[in-house]
């Protein structure tokens, strides 16, 4: 334990450094995504049609390994093979695929006799979309985006190993050293990092779904 | 910048030569398989009997997301350098590691999402409880189960590239080997080669998982179930897809 307080104290910069890399490789294509993602699953639900094609889709992309994509997205892009680019696309690839189908499920499992009272009062697909439909799916949407995240942040340590910045890089200069502290230092901020983050999506989420506490205290 | 060579080069394909594509690929299909089938072992039986009894099932809904946000690569490099071993061991706990959650999980929500009226009517046959779990439950929750297999064995094939950071072979062979000599040809004929046995390993488990399970007990029937909202909603495994999350591949 005394090593992993001496490492720290003498690499805060670079510790620092790592997790600001770390959360913004996460985070950038998880926002990405999310907004990618709404429309497509959208697409899914107005016509029924999509809906398996985006799944099958979606689980392909899904079934492909990061490391793989990581490798192949230079390739695709253009890009240089060490550009924190490829990990964002490919991150973000990763979760319009995950969430597209959250998406597409959350806005089925609105109950029709609320979209129909909508439509009754007066209510236009648009703004019925985005005032009655959206809101009543966020806790199924919302889900996804905790997975989303989670995984996120897991998969960005991949990068490591192709030199990309975050904290994979505590994981592959710990080993080269072999010096366990680095790594320690980076398995803890990995989790924690996962921890808030889930814990942010989940507090977000009370603030914009009031009615589901008002319904269970009553 | 061109994959295709390194792909197309026969030589590459020599069954002769230790480092062809067809020594990785099976060495990258050997760790996967043992390292599943350890933590298969591991988990089912904790699964069933979590699923079967109702108790501790705190741990197998926090066993997903425990597992979820554990880096593979931190863990792999931890137990190499804690344990001074390049060998096969710390590749393979780092792997089960891997499994035991989504295993652990899926078998718990199976069972969970079994429609209780169908236990209580083989209780009420008089089926003691090992039958009532093998004859009803398991069956019935076995598409679910068979969903969280097909996850961790897509993660493993993913992670399992890792081996060959720490000195060992499969496929991450190439991508390790490329970067360090700046071939990226041979980098991006890893990255195929990954990506396309994992789609073809998931396809033929799907086409396994067809036959293996009952045909009165389809995916779409199980879906309907009461029994598998209720557990949806009390956030064991909700939605397919918190199964089968990525690992760190």
């Amino acid at each position: 334990m005394n090593d992993v307080w001496t490492y720290l104290s003498q690499n805060q910069s670079t510790v620092l450094d790592a997790l600001q890399q770390h959360v913004v490789l996460a985070v950038l294509p998880l926002l990405i995504g999310v907004v990618v993602a709404l429309p497509v699953g959208y697409l899914g639900v107005r016509y029924g049609w999509l809906y398996h094609p985006i799944l099958n889709v979606s689980g392909l992309i899904y079934s492909i390994p990061s490391l793989a994509v990581f490798v192949a997205l230079p390739y695709v892009l253009g890009t240089k093979i060490l550009s924190p680019v490829n990990i964002v696309v490919a991150l973000a690839l990763y979760t319009v695929a995950l969430m597209a189908r959250t998406v597409a499920d959350g806005l089925r499992s609105v109950d029709p006799t609320l979209t129909e009272a909508a439509t009754a009062m007066g209510y236009k697909r648009t703004r019925r979309l985005l005032e009655v439909e959206l809101p009543l799916a966020a806790p199924v949407i919302l889900a996804g985006v905790r997975v989303a995240a989670v995984s996120n942040i897991s998969l960005v340590s991949v990068g490591a190993l192709l030199g990309v910045g975050g904290l994979g890089a505590l994981f592959t200069r710990g080993f080269q050293l072999f010096y366990t502290a680095p790594i320690i230092v980076g398995i803890v901020l990995s989790i924690a990092l996962a921890a808030v983050a889930d814990l942010l999506i989940v507090l977000f989420q009370r603030a914009v779904t009031p009615w589901t506490r008002a319904v269970k205290g009553a | 910048m061109d994959g295709t060579p390194y792909l197309l080069d026969g030589a590459n394909w020599a069954w002769s030569s230790p480092g062809s594509i067809p020594h990785l690929l099976l060495s990258h299909l050997g760790y996967t398989g043992l390292s599943v089938l350890v933590g298969f072992v591991i988990a089912f039986p904790i699964g069933l009997l979590i699923g079967h009894t109702g108790k501790g099932s705190f741990l197998a809904i926090n066993a997903g997301n425990a597992g979820r946000s554990l880096p593979t690569l931190g863990l792999l490099s931890l137990l190499v350098v804690y344990m001074s071993s390049q060998g096969f061991l710390p590749v393979l706990i780092a792997l089960v590691v891997l499994v035991i959650p989504p295993i652990l999980t899926s078998t718990y929500a199976g069972l969970r999402s079994v429609d209780p009226n169908a236990v209580d009517a083989a209780r009420g046959m008089g089926m003691s409880s090992s039958q009532v779990l093998f004859r009803v439950e398991l069956p019935m929750a076995l598409p679910v189960v068979f969903g969280g297999v097909r996850a961790a064995v897509l993660q493993v094939v993913a992670t399992a590239t890792v081996a060959a950071y720490v000195g060992l072979s499969g496929l991450g062979r190439l991508l390790v080997d490329g970067l360090a000599l700046n071939d990226y040809g041979r980098m991006v004929a890893g990255a195929v080669v990954v990506a396309v046995l994992a789609v073809v390993l998931d396809l033929l488990l799907g086409l396994v998982q067809r036959y293996v399970v009952s045909p009165g007990i389809t995916g779409r029937g199980l879906s309907r179930a009461r029994g598998t909202r209720s557990v949806a909603e009390s956030g064991a495994v909700p939605e397919p897809e918190l199964v089968t999350s990525k690992g760190t591949s």
